[in-house]
């Protein structure tokens, strides 16, 4: 019969043991080429901490003054940051390899509702507009 | 963030003096000819819409053929309106309307979509300033803050306005839409920021919906309006509409 102190350090040494993997960090995600281009809108590293809020700034001066410019647009993310499906066809939110899912799902940061519950995710046919006369 | 929204608002200060100058620029050069048109071009996609511009329509309900809804179809197509069998609740952001007058029996068809008032009574209800009017009169739902509470709806008169209670997919990427938020004619402005006509408009085959600024004298809807008369709908609730109507 052990001491209860062996005992204690026993236990101590395999949930260590168990949380190696842990220390060796858990699988990055695999982030997906863009299609096009090899600089994104803004410097990478300001694009990672900082898209939400150019994607939120952008959004309510379109929505709110009609300003529409298309640098900050979520719109142009998806001219370059386009996943083909099996199909060929880009595939949408729904699918776990969408580029926006990717470091969401990862993040455990919530992409799918969001943002394309109404948006749509992946790039449209813009050819709308009649001319005035 | 406040500082951002600093910056913008200064932004937008210079861009109206920049705009103020150029104007007046523009009306040393043209003096001596016609003054066409402050409007004929496209929004720059920097500026922000301009309180001087009143976009609307003016409907001649005379050029409304029985039995042709090509308005509505154009309307559902630019923005996937599809629906799902349930008519008292499908969206709809534009209908026709047949009025009969019950002594002569005569009846009049109409289109009818948001009106785009000046005084929007869907604005004065909504608790969270999802409903908003941009500065060039056309009336919105900034589907961000909705929380769908529906008073808007309660509020118009017009029956203008449609609740989504479904999951959307397929949206188009210039006109989102989704479950739980209220929507309604926007004006296309995605058409018109880009210095187009609102779909309704281009499909009409009798040409009886003319799109227009309504702040400018000389545009085509403007003349109509000042030679041939037209007709708000409950003109007695003053709310300064944006479509106007003739023949009814």
């Amino acid at each position: 019969m052990l001491k209860p102190y062996w005992r204690t350090l026993l236990l101590l040494l395999f949930s260590l043991a168990a949380s190696l993997p842990a220390l060796a960090g858990a699988p990055r995600p695999d982030i997906p080429e863009a299609i096009k281009g090899e600089q994104c809108v803004e410097e990478t590293g300001f694009m990672r901490r900082n898209h939400m809020n150019l994607l939120s700034h952008q959004r309510d001066d379109t929505m709110r003054l009609g300003i529409r410019t298309k640098k900050h647009s979520l719109k142009n993310c998806f001219t370059c940051h386009v996943v083909n499906g099996n199909d060929g066809k880009p595939v949408t939110a729904s699918d776990p390899r969408h580029f926006c899912r990717v470091c969401h799902d990862y993040a455990g940061v919530s992409v799918l509702m969001d943002c394309f519950q109404c948006h749509t995710s992946v790039p449209g046919d813009d050819q709308t507009t009649g001319a005035r006369p | 963030m406040n500082k951002t929204e600093g910056s913008n608002q200064i932004d937008s200060y210079r861009r109206k003096l920049l705009g103020g100058g150029a104007a007046l620029a523009g009306a040393a050069t043209l003096s001596s000819g016609v003054f066409f048109t402050s409007v004929a071009r496209a929004k720059p996609d920097a500026e922000p819409a301009s309180s001087e511009v009143r976009w609307g329509f003016l409907i001649d309900t005379n050029k409304c053929v029985d039995n042709c809804d090509k308005c509505v179809t154009a309307c559902n197509d630019e923005f996937n309106l599809t629906g799902f069998g349930r008519p008292e609740t499908d969206a709809q952001w534009i209908r026709t309307v047949t009025l009969r007058d019950k002594k002569s029996g005569h009846t009049t068809k109409l289109p009818l979509m948001c009106q785009h008032c000046a005084h929007p009574p869907c604005v004065d209800v909504c608790p969270t300033g999802a409903s908003f009017k941009r500065p060039d009169g056309i009336v919105l739902v900034d589907k961000h803050i909705c929380i769908g509470c529906r008073y808007c709806m309660m509020a118009c008169p017009y029956k203008a306005r449609s609740f989504v209670h479904e999951t959307i997919t397929n949206q188009k990427e210039y006109g989102p839409r989704g479950k739980g938020t209220v929507e309604s004619c926007t004006l296309c402005v995605h058409r018109v920021d880009k210095g187009g006509i609102p779909a309704c408009a281009e499909a009409c085959p009798e040409k009886a919906i003319l799109f227009g600024n309504l702040n400018d004298a000389n545009s085509e809807i403007a003349r109509r309006m000042a030679s041939e008369g037209s007709t708000e709908i409950r003109a007695d609730l003053r709310l300064d509409l944006g479509v106007r109507y003739q023949g009814i």
